[in-house]
């Protein structure tokens, strides 16, 4: 029975480009494995993978990085979708840095996102031996990332050096490894955040919550809405709690993220809203202005 | 629901100085695509890095990487991404400079158009004509030449036109199906995405409706089916299907398809998708088939056309762009990707050079970073390929090496080579030497060069003609009795010119080697082909007999009548009209034919003759 052609021709390339991505990751490598970071670009990762090897099921792993500062509607959501997806899903969190008392609060954003989440990632990717880790990154999110690989080599520690890239042309992709070398591989380097959300509404996929506006706890920091999702998030002084109609562009450590007021609720009104918007989705990510060229110094340093 | 926009993928091709950033940037600001947190870092950025003052430095938001912007040079492929309500585009912005040509390649390999980018203050430079070679040679069809800061030159209609016919006159010989000339600013907003007040005198659309609009439809869908096997899907005892992306033509259920390497038929079961079965499925399209019987198949093999298979083949020609920092060594082997296939392959042979700068043949013996040549290569296993220029999908290969697994080349098949696979030398025990010493004579190649009309043959005739009476064993070829036969497939493109003049030297070497004198007499316009020869044979065994005459003269005896039809437009590539003539720097011998008759260069030729010991 034939179907009808839902996609745009646009998205419809997109995701065959994707599709061919990840089952090219799947036959070069020995042990891949996706990262699963619960938004809405790896929502869009899963729900390729799930395509990608049907009939069968994606034949690796989700693997999610859990800092503990997630919020509690990102860890119901994982769950019940990885379940649902009969998909197995690894947990890793660095407990060492747990155990140091490295949270986003006390030790700053820099430090949390290097302990917590750039070394709990090489932590995992070695204690599994993995070879290969799908990401949802995307090359329009940022400028290191504009020239980043689809298959992006990491020598041994994880580190990519950006002047040691291996030229990509067309779609040959190099997928040699030396023992301890590994290749981080971005399906949708290509895509645009207008793609993912309209990729989203057209295939109906599930995202978390969050992305939609609804009434929440939130305080005034740094020129952003951050919300109260428990009792570890201090005030201080002079700050109030407020109750505002928000949503999240982006997901992360809550005490990170950024919410922008908003009375989108549904996929159509968001859409909506960023057709209109005038600043980019990382605008709520406090790691990135730490530092002019941070996120590059973060990926040389094995940041996915 | 967004409108149906299909995309268009493109370079821009141009260095820091033509403005080529500054375009980008201002295309995305024009379109509304620069968020104003991003300006705001950007503003930020220029104050730091910038070369514009005050003003937002648009170049600083694509030359992303730390080094880059100190170095206020792009050494890197960015990607851009930006959509209008007609179209989405993905822009590969790369660096210009000669030294980063293999980042230009990789941004012109999935690229469908370029823009090439001119300084109006300066024109037509080099470095234009080069991105313009890259382009050409990955297959880019469609141009946009931007010429830009056209505010430097005032507007001016006049200059503009000079440099758009000064390109249009470079770029005829190459393969574009399409040229648009644009004059605009970058830096003002000149025609970049609305017409421009500053220049009424040009009626042509924007640079943005001009990307907007342009057909690049791919014809891939009109070629014939390709399917490189990626994955072989077996997750229960009951499903076994071959994961791939058509990469060009068409298959439908029940349709017949061969497996490429083993030459096996069978027919289409189902096409699976994870949104149904499909009954027809196109280029571009990602699915999985099953077929109708069992049958060896694994990634790496290619389902394709039975009525219009590739071509399957160990040994090959191809154009090669050198990536790695190592040389190219003839002789070693590297991994082999095309397509799905891996292998290992071997470069036989360097052809020739090509000069990024002009497209000219140069003699080479290995390839540097960044180099351009046309190499012969064996594969360790028969391979399935079609023409680069037939199927970009099934014609490009990379070179990896086996021990660093870097990328060290991007090669673009040409055809492939039928011989046998497994040549070896045989030895006999009368040589050269035993030969020379039978006949009495030193074997030497004399190699009569110069333009059509300038006596070479006459010249030659009357040479053999002494050394026969004086009973020399001699025999002349001559370029255009070779065309006859031996040369019968060749033309005269610069690239078939190589090869004719390599063919008459291996033929003029076994003749040396059954002891003879050879007189060959060619046009053999190129230096580094003679240089070529001289290799071949051996330096002091080659005479390069430069027969020199004036074009005039020349065109004015005409013997064959060919200038004549060669200025009526009626001859391509012809020797000094419509092809260069390369005259040797240091001929062993000069024969002036204005100056002396062709008896007295005849005299000329035997008294070198003489003195190299040959009695005659």
């Amino acid at each position: 029975m034939p179907v009808k052609q839902r996609l745009t021709p646009h998205l419809a390339r997109l995701e065959a480009e994707a599709i061919g991505i990840l089952r090219e990751g799947a036959a070069a490598f020995r042990r891949p494995v996706l990262l699963y970071s619960i938004g809405k670009d790896s929502g869009v990762l899963l729900h390729l993978a799930m395509k990608a090897f049907f009939p069968g099921k994606p034949p690796f792993p989700l693997l999610h990085i859990d800092t503990t500062w997630k919020f509690k509607e990102m860890i119901r959501f994982r769950d019940s979708i990885a379940q649902q997806l009969g998909l197995e899903l690894l947990v890793h969190t660095n407990q060492e840095g747990l155990a140091r008392g490295i949270n986003p609060i006390a030790s700053g954003s820099a430090l949390h996102t290097q302990v917590m989440k750039t070394e709990a990632l090489r932590q995992a990717l070695d204690k599994y031996g993995f070879d290969a880790a799908f990401g949802g990154a995307r090359r329009d999110e940022e400028k290191s990332r504009a020239k980043e690989r689809i298959f992006s080599f990491r020598g041994a520690g994880h580190v990519w050096d950006p002047r040691a890239q291996r030229p990509e042309l067309w779609s040959l992709f190099n997928t040699r490894l030396h023992q301890g070398e590994s290749m981080r591989i971005f399906p949708l380097s290509n895509w645009t955040e207008y793609d993912v959300w309209d990729y989203i509404a057209a295939e109906d996929i599930p995202v978390v919550p969050l992305y939609f506006a609804a009434p929440r706890p939130v305080v005034r920091r740094a020129g952003t809405w951050i919300m109260l999702d428990d009792e570890r998030l201090p005030l201080n002084p002079g700050e109030v709690t407020e109750t505002k109609m928000v949503r999240f562009r982006t997901l992360g450590c809550y005490p990170l993220s950024g919410a922008v007021e908003s009375t989108a609720t549904n996929l159509a009104e968001i859409i909506a809203e960023m057709r209109a918007a005038r600043s980019s989705e990382r605008q709520g990510r406090l790691i990135d202005s730490d530092a002019e060229a941070s996120m590059e110094r973060k990926k040389r340093e094995g940041y996915f | 629901m967004s409108a149906q926009r299909d995309l268009l993928r493109f370079i821009t091709c141009g260095s820091v100085d033509d403005g080529k950033s500054t375009l980008i940037g201002r295309l995305l600001h024009e379109c509304g695509l620069i968020f104003d947190d991003t300006l705001a870092a950007l503003s930020r950025d220029s104050r730091r890095h910038g070369t514009t003052g005050a003003d937002i430095d648009f170049a600083l938001l694509l030359d992303g990487l730390e080094a880059e912007r100190q170095q206020g040079i792009t050494i890197d492929v960015a990607y851009r991404y930006f959509a209008t309500p007609r179209r989405s585009f993905i822009v590969a912005d790369t660096p210009g400079h000669e030294q980063y040509t293999r980042n230009m390649a990789t941004g012109a390999s999935t690229a469908s158009l370029a823009i090439i980018l001119i300084d109006a203050s300066k024109g037509l430079l080099p470095q234009s004509k080069r991105h313009s070679l890259i382009c050409a040679l990955l297959g880019i069809r469609q141009i946009v030449l931007a010429v830009n800061k056209m505010d430097l030159i005032g507007f001016d209609a006049t200059r503009y036109t000079a440099i758009v016919d000064a390109y249009r006159d470079f770029a005829a010989k190459l393969d574009f199906t399409d040229i648009t000339a644009i004059p605009l600013s970058a830096r003002m907003g000149d025609n970049v995405t609305s017409a421009s007040g500053n220049m009424r005198w040009y009626q042509g659309p924007s640079l943005l409706q001009h990307l907007e609009e342009v057909d690049v439809l791919s014809d891939e869908a009109a070629k014939p089916f390709r399917f490189p096997v990626q994955w072989v899907n077996r997750p229960d005892a009951n499903f076994r299907g071959y994961a791939g992306t058509v990469v060009s033509g068409h298959i439908k259920t029940g349709q017949k398809i061969r497996v490429a390497s083993s030459g096996g038929h069978v027919q289409v079961q189902r096409i699976v998708t994870a949104d149904g079965d499909l009954l027809e499925a196109n280029a571009g399209q990602a699915v999985t088939l099953t077929l109708a019987d069992e049958i060896d198949i694994a990634r790496g093999d290619m389902l394709v056309a039975p009525e219009a298979p590739p071509e399957i083949a160990d040994q090959f020609a191809a154009d090669i762009l050198w990536l790695g920092a190592e040389p190219m060594l003839p002789g070693r082997d590297y991994l082999l990707r095309i397509a799905q296939d891996w292998t290992q392959a071997r470069v036989t042979s360097l052809r020739h050079g090509i000069d990024v700068n002009t497209g000219n043949h140069v003699a080479a013996r290995t390839l540097q970073i960044n180099d351009l040549g046309l190499c012969h290569l064996a594969t360790l296993k028969p391979i399935a390929f079609d023409k680069y220029s037939e199927n970009q999908a099934t014609g490009a290969f990379i070179l990896v090496d086996r021990f660093t697994h870097e990328t060290v080349a991007a090669g673009m098949i040409r055809h492939a080579l039928r011989r046998a696979s497994n040549i070896q030398r045989a030895d006999f025990t009368i040589g050269r030497t035993a030969r020379a010493e039978r006949n009495g004579q030193r074997p030497l190649l004399l190699w009569f060069t110069g333009l059509s009309g300038s006596g070479k043959s006459t010249i030659a005739d009357l040479v053999e003609q002494a050394l026969f009476a004086a009973g020399r064993h001699c025999y002349s070829l001559d370029g255009d009795n070779l065309r006859h036969g031996l040369c019968r497939d060749l033309g005269f493109t610069a690239a078939d010119r190589v090869e004719n003049i390599r063919r008459a030297g291996e033929v003029a070497k076994l003749m040396m080697d059954a002891g003879l004198i050879v007189l060959a007499s060619f046009i053999s316009p190129f230096r580094a082909d003679r240089q070529m020869l001289r290799e071949l044979v051996g330096a002091e065994d080659f005479l390069e007999i430069h027969v020199d005459a004036s074009l005039e003269t020349c065109i004015a005896r005409d013997p064959k009548g060919l200038y004549a039809k060669a200025k009526a437009g009626l001859i391509p590539n012809f020797t000094g009209i419509s092809s260069p003539y390369e005259a040797p720097a240091q001929p062993d011998i000069h024969l002036k034919t204005d100056e002396f008759t062709a008896a007295h260069c005849a005299e000329q030729v035997l008294h070198m003759l003489r003195a190299k010991g040959i009695a005659c």
